[in-house]
């Protein structure tokens, strides 16, 4: 008997004892997985040129005085690394290949450090570095960080103050006037003031591939493919054409933010999920093609998804707007698609836009004048933004640049066969509505992709899939009541 | 405890003062495991009694809330199917597992067979466990993948006529969990198992054998029973170890337990959680964890000791 309550006690000790290692261990395994999932490893770049070595760049970007001589960028990607060693005056790259390496301006060492968007890793890394920001040592404190539309809301909030307001730079309203109001929209905060600023306009369209829309339409033009995807009822009898053809559409998750922009609601109301009317047309649209064979389901910038972009794998349309051109299409390789001119552009089935990203000041920079060129520079200054246009078929963040382009051979795009995709480029931006903004938005897209991929493969029902949506809903925001 | 027990038989002066530098050489031992086991353990039962997680970038609590996190896990039911895919996902594994290594350690021992390189199978055995299970993982999304080498291998050998979207079935992928457990635990078993075996006495089996029993009697009445006390172990460690299952569902799924959660774990649940800095929540989940870790552990044990706990009660 005594034996046993012994051993009893000893064998719960040892559960207690491993289980409590567990329940710690888990969280150190957590970390580390997710860096190797690449979801949430921080990759910094340190450039270690020493300053002393640099020589001053005259009548370049001016750093301010007796400021900071370190700059330090929070980015996804290497988008704005690379925009910025293209195209700031003054900047110098340490290394042309690696542009998030760093570099220098003047006696200023730029630092960037690259944290992955996939499941919120980048926002909750900026949450871990912004609040304290003020209170780290002058080299470690972010001075610029880069948001999305989509969780953009979160940080241009008043009461959190973490993004400066540009007035507090120094940049006026007549400094943006040329900028599109939704690109202000995004990252105005609740009081009117404006805490961000961006290069690019994002309204995009359906980017269509020419040689299967002339076996399919009979034509390339793009006034007369617009005809056969002006809207759902017609892309989807195109679709079945396609289809026939022997061809697939698209994947589901393409068509989605085109449906997700032109929602009635916000995804979160008074703290309320809410799914919205165009959203379960995108559920029932999209099964109903993929059931047919007419789109897939592929996930977003998987090797699956991109094998349309070649001749070998061809597929008739992508949606995406101007940054599609060169940041994703795979143009440069051999049997790209586009490296012959071989897509074609149109407004597609509704206007949207995606993506886009906005320079913030980070609250406690000990860079201000240099962050506020910066900003100046990449996002105001005409000739850097139609340099940015130009050379990187970006559609900038400037009224009167675009209209400039639109009416030029410089706005000719090799991708699409020399087509100038400007004017309709211009006329998407000005008619985004931002009204519908939430700071839920990221999470929102990504859980709800992921969960209808599994409706439209047939592995879940749509109450089941929309089930395992709403429990992954909850996970990502406590706060949010899902039913 | 077995070391202090005879120094209280001997009871020497002499004893007692070197015990002293026992102790003195187990603090550091006690004190990292105060500090970084024991008062976080005591923290995660204390807050999980707490709202306590971020709203964008605002903090909501920590407000004391009673029980309210564990009614909500409790009530919404995710948390049994949770621990059901936990424990599938283990049996499936553990089964082969415990075969294959009592039948290996069972052969490596016998030394009527004479096995030849048996240094070379152990250590290959064991390899797979070398390999971190993050890198296994990703090794076997490669592999698997819809246009992977395992897919268009099955294509030319003509058993299927497309690419089976192995990531896309709940029974695949949680066989895919399990073989990848079974796979890398079951060299290690074998050792421990081998381990316990060898410890037997020969002359049990020569007794044996002499009395004409053959080699399945004497595995089942000589060897099995005789190895219960390291198979318990086995048993306890692996559960407890299949409990906490993270990393290669979480890397073979990316983190989403799909398809429809049929491979989300208890850990990857907890992740989930930990991810969105729910804190309170978390460490609901985390006390419930180890209360379901400590009744099976439990149950295993008094299971596997019914005998021995009958004889001590008579």
């Amino acid at each position: 008997m005594k034996k046993e309550i012994v051993s009893v006690v000893l064998s719960a000790a040892m559960a207690a004892s491993l289980a409590g290692c567990g329940s710690s261990a888990s969280t150190t395994s957590s970390t580390g997985s997710a860096a190797s999932s690449a979801a949430g490893s921080v990759v910094t770049s340190t450039a270690s040129a020493s300053p002393a070595a640099e020589s001053a760049n005259p009548g370049t970007t001016d750093t301010g005085s007796g400021e900071g001589k370190v700059l330090n960028i929070q980015v996804w990607n290497t988008e704005f690394a690379q925009r910025m060693a293209d195209h700031l005056p003054g900047y110098t790259a340490k290394d042309p290949d690696d542009p998030t390496a760093g570099g220098t301006i003047g006696d200023v060492t730029v630092k960037f450090t690259v944290t992955p968007t996939d499941d919120n890793a980048y926002q909750n890394n900026l949450d871990e570095v912004l609040p304290g920001n003020s209170s780290a040592s002058d080299d470690d404190k972010v001075d610029i960080f880069l948001v999305e539309a989509d969780y953009a809301k979160k940080y241009v909030d008043a009461d959190a103050d973490v993004a400066m307001k540009l007035s507090d730079l120094g940049i006026t309203d007549d400094d943006l006037a040329d900028q599109y109001q939704y690109t202000k929209d995004v990252v105005t905060d609740a009081n009117g003031d404006i805490r961000g600023s961006s290069w690019q306009a994002c309204s995009a369209g359906l980017i269509y591939n020419r040689s299967i829309a002339k076996k399919v339409l009979g034509t390339d033009d793009p006034t007369e493919v617009q005809k056969a995807v002006a809207d759902w009822s017609s892309f989807n009898a195109t679709a079945e054409k396609v289809k026939a053809a022997g061809y697939q559409m698209c994947s589901s998750m393409d068509t989605y933010r085109t449906y997700s922009n032109n929602v009635k609601s916000p995804c979160v109301v008074d703290n309320k999920l809410v799914i919205d009317d165009n959203i379960n047309a995108w559920i029932d649209d999209s099964k109903k093609l993929v059931d047919a064979g007419e789109e897939t389901s592929n996930e977003l910038w998987g090797d699956d998804w991109s094998k349309g972009f070649f001749t070998a794998t061809p597929q008739f349309c992508y949606f995406g707007p101007a940054w599609f051109f060169n940041f994703s299409m795979h143009n440069d390789e051999d049997g790209a698609v586009g490296k012959d001119g071989g897509w074609g552009f149109c407004k597609g089935p509704q206007g949207y836009f995606w993506g886009g990203t906005w320079i913030c000041a980070a609250t406690g920079t000990d860079n201000p004048t240099l962050v506020k060129n910066i900003i100046l520079e990449m996002t105001t200054d005409k000739d850097v933004l139609k340099d940015i246009a130009v050379k990187d078929s970006d559609c900038v963040n400037s009224q009167s640049v675009l209209k400039e382009l639109a009416s030029s051979d410089e706005g000719n795009i090799a991708c699409l066969g020399g087509q100038n995709p400007y004017a309709e480029l211009a006329a998407g931006a000005e008619t985004i509505d931002m009204s519908n903004l939430s700071i839920y938005d990221q999470g929102f897209t990504e859980e709800i992709q992921k969960a209808m991929k599994d409706y439209f493969d047939g592995n879940a029902s749509k109450d089941a899939a929309l089930s395992s949506f709403k429990k992954a809903m909850q996970e990502k925001y406590p706060e949010i009541e899902v039913d | 405890m077995k070391g202090s027990g005879t120094a209280a038989v001997r009871g020497s002066h002499r004893v007692n003062r070197h015990n002293r530098w026992g102790y003195i050489f187990l603090i550091p031992f006690f004190a990292v495991f105060v500090i970084f086991q024991l008062i976080p353990l005591v923290q995660t039962f204390y807050y999980s009694f707490f709202e306590n997680y971020m709203s964008g970038l605002r903090q909501v609590g920590p407000n004391f809330i009673g029980w309210a996190n564990y009614k909500k896990l409790l009530v919404s039911g995710d948390l049994w199917a949770y621990t059901k895919n936990t424990m599938i996902m283990w049996i499936l594994g553990f089964v082969p597992q415990i075969f294959f290594s009592l039948l290996l350690s069972a052969w490596f021992t016998d030394p009527s067979l004479r096995l030849r390189g048996q240094r070379f199978f152990k250590t290959v055995i064991y390899l797979p466990n070398l390999i971190m299970a993050a890198a296994f993982s990703m090794l076997f999304f490669t592999l698997f993948a819809n246009k992977g080498p395992i897919n268009s291998l099955l294509i030319q050998l003509g058993i299927f006529s497309k690419p089976y979207k192995f990531m896309s079935h709940v029974g695949s992928v949680r066989g895919l969990v399990a073989f990848m457990n079974f796979l890398m635990w079951f060299g290690n078993t074998t050792i421990l198992l081998m381990a316990g075996m060898m410890g037997i006495d020969t002359n049990l089996f020569e007794a044996a054998e002499v009395d004409g029993a053959t080699s399945t009697q004497i595995f089942w009445k000589i060897t099995l029973p005789l190895l219960k006390p390291i198979l318990v172990y086995v048993m306890i460690t692996s559960l407890i170890g299949g409990l906490q299952m993270f990393d290669v569902p979480q890397i073979l799924t990316n983190g989403s337990g799909n398809p429809n959660r049929c491979a989300m774990t208890l850990i990857m649940y907890l992740n989930k959680h930990l991810y969105s800095k729910n804190y309170g929540m978390a460490g609901a989940l985390s006390v419930l964890l180890f209360l379901i870790t400590a009744v099976l552990s439990i149950l295993v044990f008094r299971l596997t000791n019914a005998d021995a706990v009958e004889k001590g009660e008579h």
